[in-house]
């Protein structure tokens, strides 16, 4: 999809709109679903990963130190990491805007 | 040469699917449809028709398969009937949504309750919404003829849509008929191999039915309006070319004595033909009247409908099924809402009649027409009338 959402016309659809393109489901910000995000406070974080286990987004990985943190391209605000996480480093707030 | 044979015409559609040459049949027996598809077993079943023969659950799981074999590319048939179509339902929108082609011959009958396995045409308009090309047939050599021709319709390019081909059960199902079967040379040479453009393939990943959220979906749709209208002119192409092949046209709407006609009597399906009996005896005592009949319900036929009845005064429409508690009759809510902006217009004038295998005979037909003549007259308080209650 070369297009934005915004630009696409029900030309552009393919036959059936049969996604032809595999992977592009990559490119759908389900980050915009959110309404509340998580914060984290690393000097808790033991590490465990237990954080990326329970995302059903499946959008949690390590980043350069080594800490658990979610990409909010995907992060949809569940909450499940903050619920599991059980040394308290996640924290979900609400979005502002 | 062709061969003409006495043979009922359940039997016939099924040796229709076979000179098609049909890889799937995904299909659950149920009155009036049942002999269609057992034959079709057999034919699987003896090494005569190389296909897989799906024997299913339910409808729903028929219509689920029929979309799987679709995808895959296969051509693909099914058949129903009533309460079998009506199970389907919700899985009808899949294939007319995916475009994916398949023909379905519905042996059309009423719905319950009360249980009724009789004839009339309450299935048919409640899958009028699903988005399927829909073609009336009103015997049986045009069954035969509209199966093969709903294959081509279905998997032209131009197309990729599901067809129905309707035919009333029991009247047509259970009938036996002198039916002209086309040489297998000749249909092979009608009816091109089916090529789908994206067939289910591992070394050609594609997503199909997937997740339309809202930015997307009323592209989407409408998308699948410009199609559905867009074919009509695959159709007529399509008949055109069957009529040259084999000698028998059709058309969107059909004519009977009706150019000129101050009086047109509308019908739809097999009554059409007792109507026909009604109208030439009607025609010797010098009444001047005419028929005309719808062979496609959808696309409907805007133009033809108006243009056939532009010069009647008035047009009595039958339908065979009630819209509860709304315009009555489907038919002529339809017939109505497509004249309603032309500026010369016949008076119609909707009737109900033939529910659940109720006949209606050429008499009976005699004084439909009486009374819709005297109704244009006179005018009505009613919505629709309906011939035959007893009160």
């Amino acid at each position: 999809m070369a297009k934005s959402e915004s630009e696409i016309t029900w030309k552009d659809l393919e036959v059936g709109c049969i996604v032809a393109e595999p992977g592009s489901a990559r490119q759908y910000e389900t980050g915009a679903w959110r309404s509340q995000r998580p914060t984290y406070d690393f000097t808790k974080c033991i590490k465990c990963g237990i954080c990326q286990l329970y995302c059903p987004e499946g959008c949690i990985e390590p980043n350069q130190d080594g800490y658990f943190e979610a990409n909010m391209f995907y992060c949809k605000g569940c909450g499940i990491c903050a619920r599991e996480c059980w040394p308290r480093v996640i924290t979900m707030v609400e979005e502002e805007e | 040469m062709t061969t003409r044979v006495g043979v009922e015409v359940s039997i016939a559609i099924a040796d229709a699917v076979k000179l098609s040459n049909a890889d799937v049949v995904a299909a659950y027996p149920i009155t009036p449809q049942t002999h269609i598809v057992e034959h079709l077993a057999e034919l699987v079943a003896n090494g005569e028709l190389d296909a897989e023969y799906i024997p299913v659950e339910s409808e729903h799981s028929a219509m689920s398969a029929c979309v799987g074999a679709a995808a895959a590319g296969a051509r693909t048939f099914t058949a129903t009937a009533g309460q079998g179509l009506e199970l389907m339902h919700e899985v009808l929108y899949i294939p007319s949504a995916m475009q994916l082609p398949m023909v379905m011959a519905v042996a059309n009958r009423a719905l319950s309750s009360p249980l009724s396995v009789w004839g009339d045409h309450s299935d048919l308009m409640a899958v009028r919404d699903t988005g399927w090309i829909q073609i009336v047939v009103e015997n049986g050599q045009q069954a035969v003829d509209n199966v093969i021709c709903g294959f081509r319709i279905a998997e032209d390019k131009r197309v990729l849509l599901p067809v129905m081909v309707h035919l009333d059960g029991f009247y047509l199902t259970h009938v036996i008929e002198p039916i002209t079967f086309p040489e297998q040379i000749d249909v092979d040479k009608f009816l091109p191999p089916n090529s789908y453009p994206f067939p289910l393939n591992p070394d050609k990943p594609v997503a199909m039915g997937d997740f339309g959220p809202p930015f997307i979906y009323t592209e989407a749709k409408w998308m699948q309006e410009v199609n559905l209208r867009a074919s009509r002119k695959v159709i007529l192409e399509c008949w055109n070319k069957f009529g040259k092949a084999f000698g028998r046209q059709y058309l969107p709407v059909e004519k009977y004595h009706s150019d000129g006609a101050s009086v047109l009597l509308l019908t739809m399906g097999c009554f059409s033909e007792t109507a026909m009996v009604a109208i030439d005896e009607l025609k010797a005592k010098g009444n001047d009247i005419g028929q005309i009949r719808l062979r496609l319900w959808r696309p409907f036929p805007f133009e033809e409908l108006r243009q056939a009845v532009k010069d009647a005064d008035v047009l009595i429409v039958l339908d065979r099924a009630i819209s509860f508690g709304g315009p009555g009759g489907v038919v002529a809510s339809e017939v109505k809402a497509a004249l309603y902006e032309q500026d010369k217009k016949p008076k119609v004038v909707s009737f109900v009649a033939g529910l659940g295998g109720r006949d209606i005979t050429v008499s009976g037909f005699k004084e439909i027409i009486q009374r819709g003549i005297e109704i244009a007259r006179t005018g009505s308080e009613n919505e629709y009338e309906i011939y035959g209650v007893r009160e």
